[in-house]
């Protein structure tokens, strides 16, 4: 069965999305990137949707699955790379990504990812009431 | 205000991996006659959601895709036919947030928003028919 591979790079996880998903490749990556997450106790999973030219409300609805459940694993996701004209048309059809963290490349996407890695080992013994 | 067709074909849909091709195909359709990649982005979009529903609730069906004109704009126009069960309420199917099926209830309403012209039919027992135009400069 054809699959998208997922890419360890140290704490986190590499997702290039190279072609246009149809539904079961879709729910086949939700399931082995959860299932990497848990194996490797990744702490980041960075999604590149560059070259994905269309998002429709399936496809919108396994992105923000994935990052809702790599949470409850501890895990953050950040999705990168979204083309302009794919922002606008998720936007119009009605679908705002809530919960989903997103980056204009892979390199500011790394970059928040280990930004986010450094706060939640800073904040745990300590209640952030005046970090905001 | 008549359109015209310059180019048809059509195309049946019984299984999820026929929508790729589908959503190639109609991609083709506005890129030869100069769409935008805005435009073309929420035509295939569209198509998108109503070969979903064509699959999901249809149990599948025949796609007809056209080059249109109106003698001052060319288009794409896509038509969904299907003989699944149709839809009981139209209106209710066309508000906001409403779903039978475990999607968001985006579809319809949402699809809507992306072309410029929209029309469904439906007949309880008899199927559903989608029609959608998407204006090259639309």
């Amino acid at each position: 069965m054809e699959r998208i591979p997922i890419l360890k790079m140290g704490d986190f996880l590499l997702v290039t999305i190279q072609v246009d998903l149809y539904d079961q490749l879709a729910e086949n990556l939700e399931s082995d990137l959860i299932n990497t997450i848990s194996k490797h106790s990744s702490k980041g999973v960075l999604i590149d949707i560059s070259a994905v030219s269309i998002i429709d409300s399936f496809m919108g609805r396994i992105l923000g699955n994935i990052a809702v459940m790599s949470r409850i694993l501890d895990a953050q996701t950040v999705v990168v790379g979204m083309q302009p004209a794919v922002a606008i048309t998720l936007v119009e059809l009605g679908l705002s990504l809530n919960g989903v963290i997103s980056a204009l490349n892979v390199e500011k996407g790394m970059d928040l990812l280990r930004s986010k890695m450094r706060t939640s080992d800073n904040e745990e013994p300590e209640y952030d009431d005046d970090n905001e | 205000m008549t359109t015209i067709t310059n180019n048809k074909e059509e195309a049946l849909i019984v299984k999820e991996q026929d929508v790729v091709p589908l959503r190639n195909r109609v991609k083709e359709y506005g890129v030869k006659i100069g769409m935008s990649i805005l435009n073309q982005t929420k035509l295939i979009t569209a198509t998108s959601e109503l070969v979903r529903n064509l699959l999901k609730y249809g149990g599948g069906g025949k796609v007809i895709i056209e080059s249109v004109s109106n003698g001052r704009e060319n288009g794409v126009r896509v038509t969904f036919i299907d003989n699944g069960p149709g839809i009981a309420d139209i209106e209710l199917a066309m508000k906001d947030g409403y779903s039978t099926g475990k999607s968001l209830g985006l579809g319809l309403p949402g699809t809507k928003r992306l072309v410029n012209e929209f029309d469904i039919k439906s007949e309880l027992g008899n199927g559903t028919t989608v029609t959608i135009t998407k204006w090259k400069n639309g």
